[in-house]
């Protein structure tokens, strides 16, 4: 692949769904690429991005896009933002909300992990939301994952990573090579395709949003555009997770720090009014 | 240092184990099957036990209900780690006493991530 295609490559992801591929990620590009021509039947990379760049084919740009994304997720990854849930936000929102349901959003659900360990961990203790219903939505770019999360269909690898063999055994039946959570934890997420770079999305107004490991691929400005749209889906008193190499320091005022949990941040006063 | 007592008939996936759990910062010790392991605990229990299932002389799941019959036999952490990776074995695994549940083929990531769950590190 030579520099005038990697920049174009390069540019389109970043228009398309704000992610910044660095000067030394030419081995990934080709890496992700390569499958993506064969599967388009196309002979090589270099027809692909030229089929790109003469016909803007927009069925292939958007998977162009998806396959450029990097999906690594587990169930209850890092496991704080999890107790910081369980100890800090729902039974504070439970309290708040007395009998209006409790809207949970995951911005970059990948296949589905993190809004299952949500649904298994609100499962498994309904005491944590006093009766309180919980909805659940789960988003991503990537069609690809979005349709792995609906399936709920998960390898013996994944189901082996940040999962209990306890929650395996409760809220998992096995399918052949696979192991496919339950109907009844299923039905409580509701995956839909979006782009946190669409500045026209709607989705309704959140008390939690977990929005992790996706800012890091985006630049500075993006990240603040982000966060700021993300302000302006929240609830008054609601509650933002961020990944575990994340922060609003520096990038908007929108939110302040949750004391002594780190990741976790509450929607500002100030961002209250201005909305 | 914590002591990790891997228990399979494999040499091959001893080894492998061995190298995993010592980059995990415990001193290893082996048996080939259970008996061996059990008799291995009654000298000195160890803080926890990664177990295979099948194996010669005494299987796991034997060597697993034996062991918590022992004094002091309740206190260490065993991770059952077998190719055996339906429900009716996991819950008989548990059931027996068992505290965690890998299903082979295992790595390093998930033998961290299954001694996370038990506290082991
Ligand atoms: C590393 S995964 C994080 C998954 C999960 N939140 C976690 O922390 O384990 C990042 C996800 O962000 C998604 N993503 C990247 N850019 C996006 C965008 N502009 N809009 C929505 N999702 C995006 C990717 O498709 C990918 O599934």
């Amino acid at each position: 692949m030579n520099s005038q295609d990697f920049d174009f490559v390069s540019q389109l992801l970043r228009k398309r769904a704000g992610i910044v591929l660095g000067a030394d990620k030419m081995y990934l590009l080709e890496s992700r690429l390569a499958p993506l021509a064969r599967k388009e039947g196309l002979p090589s990379i270099d027809d692909l991005i030229q089929v790109v760049r003469s016909r803007r084919d927009e069925r292939l740009i958007t998977q162009l896009v998806d396959v450029m994304t990097t999906n690594e997720t587990f169930f209850f990854r890092d496991k704080t933002p999890f107790e910081h849930l369980k100890e800090a936000v729902l039974p504070v929102l439970a309290q708040a909300r007395k009998g209006q349901r409790i809207r949970i959003w995951c911005a970059a659900c990948s296949t589905g992990q993190e809004p299952y360990s949500i649904a298994m961990m609100i499962d498994q203790q309904p005491a944590l939301t006093g009766g309180v219903p919980v909805e659940i939505v789960a988003t991503d770019i990537s069609e690809r994952c979005l349709e792995r999360g609906r399936q709920g269909l998960f390898t013996q690898f994944e189901v082996q990573r940040g999962l209990p063999i306890q929650m395996l055994m409760h809220h998992f039946t096995q399918q052949d090579d696979h192991w496919r959570v339950s109907e009844r934890i299923r039905s409580m997420v509701t995956f839909r395709k979006m782009n946190l770079m669409d500045p026209s999305y709607t989705l309704g107004k959140f008390d939690v949003i977990f929005c992790r490991n996706v800012l890091i691929y985006f630049d500075g400005p993006t990240k603040t555009e982000v966060m700021n749209r993300l302000a302006q889906s929240m609830n008054p008193g609601a509650f933002l997770m961020l990944g575990a190499a994340e922060t609003v320091i520096g990038l908007t005022q929108a939110f302040e720090g949750a004391q002594d949990r780190r990741g976790l941040y509450k929607l500002s006063s100030k961002a209250v009014k201005a909305a | 240092m914590k002591r990790c007592l891997i228990v399979d008939d494999s040499r091959v996936v001893r080894k492998v184990a061995r190298r995993i759990v010592e980059d995990l910062r415990f001193e290893a010790d082996e048996a080939a099957d259970g008996a061996q392991a059990l008799e291995f605990c009654r000298k000195t229990m160890p803080d926890c036990i990664l177990l295979d299932w099948n194996m010669p002389v005494m299987n796991g799941i034997d060597f697993l209900r034996a062991l918590r019959r022992e004094p002091g036999g309740e206190r260490p952490t065993v991770v059952f780690c077998t190719t055996e990776n339906d429900m009716s074995h996991i819950a008989e695994a548990m059931r027996s006493g068992a505290n965690e549940y890998i299903m082979k083929p295992f790595d390093s990531e998930i033998i961290e991530s299954k001694f996370n769950e038990v506290g082991l590190c």
